[in-house]
């Protein structure tokens, strides 16, 4: 007997719209190519120190290979509390106000799950790391871009914030020192946010993952704002500072009851962090902040380096004072972002990542991370100065 | 000293061969601010020699014998660890000499074409030295990391070409 079905597709409507990120396209076109140095890669070029690598296998040895309770390692949650406090100056209490999780990205994922219904607006400052707006999607919420621009360095300003503010807005996604373009916040210009925030009775997703790497100011953490930490979930973990990525390890600090919340979600989807990495992280933050130092410098460095030539090279590029990312404005080639990516990876084969694909405002930018050795960057610099100069 | 001049010594410490234009963006410096700073700390011989970290294991097969050589001394009037020392540097075959606390005094770093060269240099210079008590010779075998540089085959970058 023949039975006529139509064709179905057992994908959800929410993943069907979702758009893939537009970084795919390039790490495509990248990865067939032979001989391409890339500046496109969002993490560290070090390894992990070794005493964290050596914890964790230590872990491995010692038979650690079960699971933590769901919050992670209490010893690893009263380490985490005692980092913030005395690098951050934040309070938080190690039982209940702070969750160990699958990198800051889970963390992202499950605060977000916590706090929104659905319809619910969450305000996101672009350009941004590409995952917030569908980590919105996906949990319900609908997302809302904030733009900043190249002429205020990126900053957010009160009146940009204000003007996307509805009677729908649950919650201000932030990301300082920013992933794509390497802006701080500092003290004064969070202020203003923090009044904003609170007039409007909103909920802050503050993403510090690149908090430690700063060049010429410490780091400024708004829920250490008063009258912040009971609308501030602080999210951070190992990845950029420790040189951790693979690790996967993360962590969400915030006021009990949404701390309640997200650990619900938690012990479902994911039970806790792995164990071994949550060793490593131990030994991350009792004895690695050395090396933080030592790398923090090295990064410091090539920044300078990857500005100044930029300037050479008549690209105006402003001095990013955080995480390991610049973003030259190459407006004056009269190419969009993803034009001088794709005719610079096939003439020069530099990868770069266009700034569009970080949502507004990143258009005539490119992303240039500079977590590469000084060898491969001072190549690129002069195959990009080379495709420049033809050019303007 | 200032910061960027400790800094700038950091630097050239891993890598000698950086372009001064590529030094002075990192530092923040201009191209002349950096040279003067380097022809000062050539001038007070704080920077003694740029040099490379060659793994000879590859380079060429009767590669040269390396011996550290623990030396134990008697000082005498007018005759100190310094004295002892310096009779003993002055040999080109010794590349290394350092005044040590513990079992012995100077350990002497001596370099040889062959392990019978190295055997005649301590029996006929090093133990007949007036001071010199005693020796013991350690051949090296294999270097696996000298003056900080792991000698292993170049690691290329296991990241992903593109990531967020």
């Amino acid at each position: 007997m023949k039975t006529n079905v139509s064709k179905r597709t057992f994908l959800s409507k929410t993943v069907q719209n979702l758009k893939p990120s537009g970084i795919r396209k390039f790490f495509d076109l990248a990865s067939q190519m032979e001989g391409v140095i890339s500046l496109g890669v969002g993490e560290p070029d070090f390894v992990t120190p070794w005493n964290i690598c050596e914890a964790g296998l230590n872990s491995l040895e010692q038979g650690y290979t079960g699971y933590t309770s769901n919050a992670g390692l209490i010893e690893l949650r009263e380490e985490i509390a005692r980092y913030l406090k005395n690098r951050f100056a934040l309070h938080y209490h190690p039982k209940d106000e702070i969750i160990v999780t699958v990198g800051a990205s889970q963390a992202i994922d499950i605060a977000l799950r916590a706090i929104l219904d659905p319809g619910d607006e969450v305000l996101i400052v672009e350009p941004s790391f590409v995952a917030y707006a569908a980590a919105v999607t996906l949990a319900g919420g609908v997302p809302v871009s904030v733009a900043t621009h190249a002429e205020s360095e990126f900053k957010l300003l009160p009146h940009q914030l204000e003007e996307k503010i509805t009677e729908k807005t649950k919650a201000l996604i932030l990301c300082f020192p920013n992933n794509p373009t390497g802006t701080t916040m500092s003290y004064h210009d969070l202020k203003e946010i923090v009044d904003i925030v609170i007039k409007h009775n909103l909920v802050v997703i503050s993403d510090e993952i690149y908090a430690e790497l700063t060049y010429d100011t410490e780091h400024t953490s708004i829920a250490a704002f008063p009258n912040m930490k009971e609308r501030t979930i602080h999210i951070s973990g190992f990845s950029k500072a420790f040189a951790m990525t693979g690790w996967r390890l993360g962590y969400a600090c915030g006021p009990r009851e949404i701390m309640e919340a997200m650990l619900k979600i938690h012990q479902y989807a994911i039970m806790c962090a792995p164990t071994m990495a949550q060793y490593g992280a131990l030994e991350a933050l009792r004895n690695g902040l050395d090396d933080v130092a030592y790398m923090v410098k090295s990064y410091r460095q090539r920044r300078n380096y990857l500005v100044h030539t930029f300037r050479e090279i008549g690209l105006d590029c402003h001095m990013p004072g955080g995480a390991f990312y610049v973003f030259p404005s190459i407006k004056r080639t009269g190419l969009s972002s993803e034009e001088f990516a794709e005719q610079l990876l096939h003439e020069e084969k530099v990868a770069v990542v266009p700034g569009n694909v970080f949502g507004e405002g990143g258009e005539g930018h490119i992303r240039c991370s500079y977590a590469t050795s000084l060898e491969e960057l001072q190549e690129a610099m002069k195959r990009i100065a080379r495709f420049v100069k033809k050019r303007i | 000293m200032d910061k960027k001049t400790i800094e700038l010594l950091e630097i050239l410490e891993k890598n000698g061969r950086i372009p001064i234009e590529t030094l002075s963006k990192m530092l923040d410096l201009s191209p002349e601010e950096t040279e003067q700073k380097l022809k000062e700390l050539e001038d007070k011989n704080i920077i003694l020699n740029y040099s490379a970290v060659i793994d000879w294991s590859k380079a060429v097969e009767d590669e040269k014998v390396t011996a550290v050589i623990d030396v134990k001394v008697t000082p005498k009037r007018g005759v100190g660890f310094n004295e002892v020392a310096e009779r003993i540097y002055r040999f080109p075959e010794v590349k290394a000499v350092y005044l040590m606390s513990g079992a012995y005094d100077l350990s002497v770093t001596v370099e040889g074409k062959s392990v019978t060269e190295v055997a005649r240099f301590v029996a006929e210079k090093l133990s007949t030295i007036e001071s010199v008590i005693s020796t013991t010779t350690h051949f090296l075998l294999k270097k696996y990391k000298h003056d900080g540089v792991i000698f292993e085959p170049k690691k290329e970058d296991k990241r992903i070409v593109v990531s967020p």
